[in-house]
């Protein structure tokens, strides 16, 4: 069990930067889906609910195919890296921000907008006060974007490869104990892969109770 | 006199049906107009126009004699309370000076001046409560507070009574009244209860279906009503 460090940490910094990114792509875009107004909305909205269900095996394989050597991105050598497994969790995990965002920030009432508009706001400080009254479920949103990638094993191991000491996450790491019958390590990752989950979605309770007034 | 909002012309379609149709509407400074007229008569259209909140398709809305005026300038010299009051999850006191925000005015002077439209409004003692523990009525103060604090040139109130208990009602509609005539502040109130417009307006205009019907003073219009039409809605008869 001397790996089982390198392996959370690497675990934990993939799946925060994946869930990083997802947020700086699902809120925004999110938000466009939320509040706009055009004529394929309802249709991308359809396509994001149904990317919030995306199996990671098939992220695994599409990502897969575009970094493999031969692939349009081969080039970029990324195929079995951390960076692999960070954009297939993305994938995986924007859906879910920019689904959770759309329907937070649909939850609230049409006429604040009007009210806040009314009230000097420009569309950036419209926005903001929106996000900032949605917090408690966009912190969700954040959570369950962070709980997709964290428990993925799919992708992780298509894209990653599981190799010892550079694309082994917590969740192939369990996958390789298993498959060896090595039912005690196997359980022993187990617990460590809740308990983190559990700390960080903990840290991010915290903050979004103490956003209640 | 030049009259601070000065409405020609007027037409706002909505699916391609007209539902506001205004030849004239002319609101002078310091005036407090109450818009009267029936559920669908087109207030609320009305109201959202001169927000700046929906397009029309013609016609021109001067302000202080200028047309030419950016959105966002115009609205952050004006302010409005709507039916309900939508505060935001926050504190009393910091709902009170959002707009103030977003002025850019530094915390400290928008505290203060919430503080004192608090007070005026007589919920100063909520200042630091969150917004959701308030009753209907606290809320619509609060609403009220947050306008004034603004110190707009225009006021725009839709119906903003209409959700409280009638004595709750009774108590905000004289505390107004006597805010407005203490500022001069010139409103427009948009209103389907014909003693709350009487009450409150300086001038009546009664809308049906659209359009402007008939304004004038509301003790001139409830003895004269321009046509059978307005004498129905008042409940009263042509004289």
């Amino acid at each position: 069990m001397a790996d089982l460090f390198p392996i959370t940490l690497l675990s934990l910094q993939v799946s925060m930067l994946a869930t990083l990114i997802s947020l700086l792509i699902g809120l925004p875009l999110g938000t466009v889906l939320a509040l706009g107004k055009f004529p394929v909305r309802s249709f991308l909205l359809s396509i994001i609910n149904t990317g919030m269900a995306l199996p990671p095996v098939v992220v695994g394989l599409f990502v897969a195919m575009m970094l493999w050597r031969s692939g349009p991105l081969g080039d970029f050598r990324l195929i079995y890296t951390p960076v692999a497994i960070i954009i297939a969790q993305t994938i995986i995990a924007a859906p879910v921000v920019t689904g959770l965002t759309a329907a937070a920030l649909q939850q609230l009432n049409p006429r604040l907008r009007l009210q806040l508009y009314g009230l000097g706001a420009s569309r950036t400080q419209m926005v903001l006060a929106l996000w900032r009254e949605a917090r408690l479920p966009l912190l969700a949103a954040l959570m369950a974007g962070f709980g997709s990638v964290i428990s993925e094993v799919g992708a992780s191991m298509m894209v990653g490869g599981n190799i010892r000491g550079q694309t082994r996450v917590l969740t192939t790491a369990i996958v390789l104990e298993t498959s060896k019958g090595e039912f005690e390590r196997a359980i022993a990752l187990s617990v460590f892969l809740l308990t983190i989950t559990f700390l960080v979605n903990w840290a991010l309770t915290i903050i979004q109770q103490r956003g209640r007034s | 006199m030049t009259a601070l909002i000065e409405v020609r012309d007027l037409l706002v379609r909505r699916e391609k049906q007209t539902v506001l149709e205004i030849e004239h509407l002319a609101v002078q400074k310091g005036e407090v107009l109450a818009v009267v007229g029936p559920n669908g008569a087109g207030k609320s259209t009305l109201f959202l126009t001169l927000a700046r909140l929906l397009k029309h398709e013609r016609g021109t809305i001067h302000f202080n004699g200028t047309e030419s005026m950016s959105t966002l300038e115009y609205r952050r010299r004006i302010a409005l309370v709507l039916q309900e009051p939508l505060l935001l999850d926050a504190s009393v006191r910091e709902n009170a000076a959002v707009g103030l925000g977003f002025r850019g005015i530094p915390k400290a002077e928008s505290d203060r001046r919430a503080g004192h439209w608090l007070e005026r409004m007589g919920v100063a003692h909520l200042a630091d409560r969150s917004a959701r523990r308030l009753s209907g009525g606290e809320s619509q103060r609060v609403s009220l507070a947050r306008a004034f604090v603004l110190e707009p040139e225009l006021l725009l109130l839709d119906e903003p009574f209409t959700a409280l208990d009638a004595p709750t009602r009774a108590r905000l509609l004289e505390d107004l009244k006597s805010v407005l005539a203490e500022t001069s502040t010139t409103t427009i109130f948009i209103t389907h209860d014909l003693r709350e417009a009487e009450r409150l307006g300086t001038r009546m205009a009664v809308m049906l279906k659209g359009r402007i019907h008939q304004t004038g003073e509301p003790r001139e219009v409830f003895a004269h009503p321009a046509d059978v039409q307005v004498a129905e809605f008042l409940g009263t008869t042509l004289g």
